[in-house]
């Protein structure tokens, strides 16, 4: 890839990023990280690449340890995530229609 | 599967983690926006595999994501919501310890035919990923309180943060220049001990800073191999994670008033509070339970102000049955919510979430600040500095300038302490003393539970 493709990509998600998470409301700014923390562990497609390229011992090792770590945090932080979300409730109409006529 | 369609999946695997952050601006889409973004990470990570295959390996490579499934999956479903900001920082950790292995070891793999600026970005991953994994671990440490929540300071200690910092940067250079396996692995260690030795003088009610920097530092690093493995989707998602850190930084930063040079460097420069002369006992006025009843009793609007001290106790459950019981007798309640209380940005909305307090009952600063005038009671359960309003009127103290929430304006102010132990920062908080205020001594759990009882028998 050249360059400058990838510093206008790079320059680009930069605003983006900046642009939606300014507005997270500061209720969820535990979930932004962890939902962030998410995100970067798709890294484990970079561990998998080189997982596939490895030509020694000590490179496949190494890229499994990196496999290992990016899963968890990949796979744990969105679980995690998801599980913090599910509490976030709005008032709940407990009373419901039953009292309505 | 050809490299065109291979590209488009990483694509939208991008705009996945978009629209996943975006969700985020409202608690209504925010489950929704992280399920599209889970998807999309799983799409992407199937997709490599049909890109390659065979991938080289890959008995290996299954067996170390199931291993890795094995270890995080029971660990994000069982944590406790208190425990909730150790373990994102270690995911943090572990993403960042990840994104330098994978920039390793493509520079063993690249060899002498690594471009000059794919070893700069190597060395910047390798750097940043190190940093933030051995940071991220004694943060976790601190946070899970395997080691003390003070700040670390040693004699000398700026000079060895300054001399590491160096050694690092020249072996940056050094491998840049000398194209070496050995160089690289020293650099990796050094940066190791520089994320140690950076986050150890920080002490726990800066920690929210800290995590919210490490994580953008672990962004960085995943943009930055993303470069060196060209990989569009790494360069997005790292980038994506990178501008959010940088922003919860910010913010908290801006929420203790303190530069972000300040906090994490603050334990070296401050000077030692002098012991306060006043050696007297000045009088509190503490009261019972019951006493507390019969004040909310009586009160139209109150609003309670949580604290770390209520993670502690892990209160929340109790403090939702206070309000409720306050609501069914017709008193108005808020939760006032201070954005660096407890030790993780938003770390006492997730509390509260937990125990099913509704979140439009959950007020910012800004919101609730004006309201406090119009208040018969606050309660401030396990929280202090965010309350002091030294932080407004006396200059030269530690968290002079910080904004606080200012229940001092409040008709009456409840303290749910454990002990007249002044806060995080030591610093006297004189709104303990002053005629308004009750102080209710004990367990925040075990104090609830019995002014709960006594609301009820009123």
């Amino acid at each position: 890839m050249d360059a400058m493709a990838i510093i206008s990509i790079f320059v680009l998600a930069v605003f983006v990023g900046f642009e939606v998470v300014s507005k997270v409301s500061s209720t969820l700014h535990t979930p932004l990280m962890s939902g962030a923390n998410a995100i970067h562990g798709v890294i484990l497609v970079g561990a998998i690449i080189v997982a596939d390229h490895s030509k020694t011992n000590l490179e496949l090792g190494l890229s499994l340890a990196a496999i290992v770590l990016a899963t968890i945090n990949m796979v744990g932080g969105f679980v995690v995530t998801d599980r913090m979300l599910e509490m976030f409730k709005p008032k709940q109409n407990t009373s419901g229609n039953g009292e309505s006529k | 599967m050809n490299s065109t369609l291979y590209s488009l999946i990483g694509l939208a695997a991008g705009v996945a983690f978009i629209l996943a952050l975006k969700g985020l601006s409202h608690p209504k889409t925010a489950r929704r926006g992280n399920l599209i973004g889970a998807f999309g990470a799983t799409v992407a990570t199937l997709a490599v595999f049909f890109y390659g295959a065979p991938l080289n390996n890959l008995g290996w490579i299954v067996g170390a994501i199931a291993v890795g499934l094995v270890i995080g999956v029971p660990a994000a479903r069982k944590v406790e919501m208190t425990q909730m900001p150790q373990l994102v920082a270690l995911f943090n950790g572990v993403g960042g310890g990840a994104a330098a292995l994978v920039a390793i070891v493509e520079y063993l793999n690249l060899g002498a035919q690594a471009t000059t600026a794919e070893v700069i970005f190597t060395v910047f991953t390798v750097v940043v990923g190190c940093v933030s994994f051995s940071g991220s671990i004694i943060t976790f440490m601190k946070l899970q309180e395997l080691m003390t929540t003070r700040p670390v300071v040693f004699p000398g200690g700026r000079f060895v943060i300054a001399a590491t910092l160096a050694a690092t940067l020249g072996v940056s250079v050094w491998v840049v220049v000398a194209l070496g396996t050995t160089p690289l692995l020293v650099l990796a260690v050094l940066s190791l001990i520089f994320g140690v030795l950076f986050v150890l003088p920080v002490g726990g009610a800066d920690v929210p800073i800290v995590i919210s920097l490490l994580n953008a530092f672990t962004g960085l690093t995943v943009a930055a191999s993303g470069y060196v493995l060209s990989s569009t989707l790494l360069i997005i998602a790292g980038t994506l994670v990178g501008a959010s850190g940088t922003i919860l930084t910010r913010l908290m930063a801006e929420a203790m008033g303190r530069s972000l040079f300040g906090t994490l460097f603050g334990a070296f420069t401050a000077k030692p509070q002098e012991a306060s002369g006043s050696a007297e006992e000045r009088p509190v006025r503490s009261g019972s339970a019951d006493d507390v009843a019969i004040l909310l009793n009586y009160a139209r609007r109150v609003v309670i102000v949580p604290g770390f001290g209520l993670a502690v106790a892990q209160a929340q459950h109790t403090v939702r049955e206070l309000a409720d019981l306050m609501l069914s007798k017709g008193i108005d309640v808020a939760y006032g919510i201070h954005p660096v209380a407890g030790r993780m940005p938003g770390h006492m909305n997730v509390l509260l979430a937990e125990a099913n307090v509704p979140y439009d009952q959950l007020a910012e600063m800004d919101e609730v600040n004006p309201t406090f005038g119009q208040t018969d009671v606050a309660i401030v359960i396990g929280a202090n500095d965010v309350v002091n309003p030294a932080a407004q009127t006396t200059p030269g103290c530690p968290i002079y300038g910080m904004p606080i929430l200012e229940v001092n304006n409040a008709a009456n102010i409840i303290f749910l302490k454990r002990s007249m132990r002044p806060g995080f920062a030591g610093i006297e908080n004189e709104l303990l003393y002053d005629p308004k205020t009750m102080l209710l001594f004990g367990d925040a759990k075990a104090s609830l539970t019995k002014v709960v009882s006594a609301l009820k028998a009123l």
